[in-house]
């Protein structure tokens, strides 16, 4: 039997919807914004599809309990990385420091 | 203070957004900023466009569909254009739909569409906006193609058992949008009339459009 893939949702069973309307935070819209950027002319890094396989190659338990969102950013960061846009080391060191500034921001 | 206040020297107005604003909490909150930051400063990208790019997606909302759909419901010869080729009917209106199929799907008495995508969250957004989350879920991606007369039900939905329904599952490509049944008593209504009674839901597939009096049937 050919393996399911983690996307391939059509048909499982599963619970009630909620329908409850959500107004998308910034940090959503600006992720939308970028992977847009990224992807449309006159960039053009990647195609849609690759968006895709990235989404869908990501951890089993990853993709089934991260937001919508949080895929697509941890998609863009695997292909950004993949393009050799960036590094994983300076992709690292600015988490780190976007950390302890938002935490110097708190006190 | 939020990160975000610091760079408001654009001048331009961002009340909308406000309640929005927190401070970064999960990891992948704090991995968008650091992405953002990073493409900032090695020029790949600007703030000032992603800034646009956000704000050209806010233009993009249900409304445009609806249009759509008026015209549809008030021009027999522009339903039809709209039935044989989405894309080239759209553009008469002043819409594209780059790079993709558009298929427009007509429900009546005998057949009632839904549109689903079940591998991730394809959707028309030039045309409907950004998609709302219920059709991002896993519920309704696993559910529809399986039972969709009980996930019609859960929206409220009663199509007749005698009508047949038809689960469209969207692709990266194709893109679906539903024509959804002229409500009875409505042609004396102008084509901006009948706009508003054409729901976000109804163009999905998961609602009928409104009545004549603009409420659910």
């Amino acid at each position: 039997m050919t393996k399911r893939l983690i996307s391939d949702l059509g048909g499982l069973p599963a619970g009630s919807i909620d329908r409850s309307e959500h107004e998308p935070t910034m940090t959503e819209r600006r992720i939308d914004a970028m992977m847009i950027l990224l992807r449309a002319k006159p960039r053009s890094f990647w195609a849609s599809d690759e968006n895709r396989r990235t989404i869908e190659s990501l951890e089993p338990k990853t993709y089934a309990e991260s937001a919508y969102y949080e895929r697509w950013v941890l998609a863009m960061k695997g292909l950004l990385l993949e393009k050799g846009i960036l590094t994983e080391a300076e992709l690292d060191a600015k988490v780190s420091e976007v950390r302890s500034r938002e935490q110097m921001a708190k006190i | 203070m939020s990160s975000h206040s610091k760079d408001h020297d654009h001048g331009h107005d961002h009340t909308a957004f406000q309640k929005d604003i927190t401070e970064p909490k999960e990891d992948w909150e704090f991995l968008e900023i650091a992405i953002r930051e990073l493409l900032i400063e090695k020029n790949v990208l600007s703030a000032r466009e992603i800034q646009d790019e956000i704000e050209a997606w806010e233009k993009k909302n249900p409304e445009k569909g609806a249009e759509i759909i008026a015209r549809s419901w008030v021009d027999d010869d522009f339903k039809n254009r709209l039935l044989s080729d989405g894309n080239k009917a759209v553009a008469e209106l002043g819409f594209t739909v780059e790079s993709l199929k558009l298929v427009a799907l007509e429900n009546t008495y005998e057949i009632h569409h839904m549109v689903v995508c079940t591998l991730c969250s394809c959707y028309p957004r030039t045309l409907l906006g950004v998609p709302p989350l219920w059709y991002k879920s896993r519920e309704y991606r696993s559910r529809a193609v399986r039972e969709p007369r009980a996930v019609l039900r859960e929206f409220g939905t009663a199509i007749p058992e005698s009508v047949e329904i038809r689960v469209v599952d969207s692709t990266a490509d194709c893109r679906y949008l539903v024509i959804p049944k002229r409500p009875a008593n409505t042609e004396k209504m102008s084509e901006g009339e009948l706009v508003k009674l054409i729901t976000r839901d109804s163009m999905i597939g998961t609602a009928e459009a409104l009545d004549q009096h603009g409420k659910r049937s």
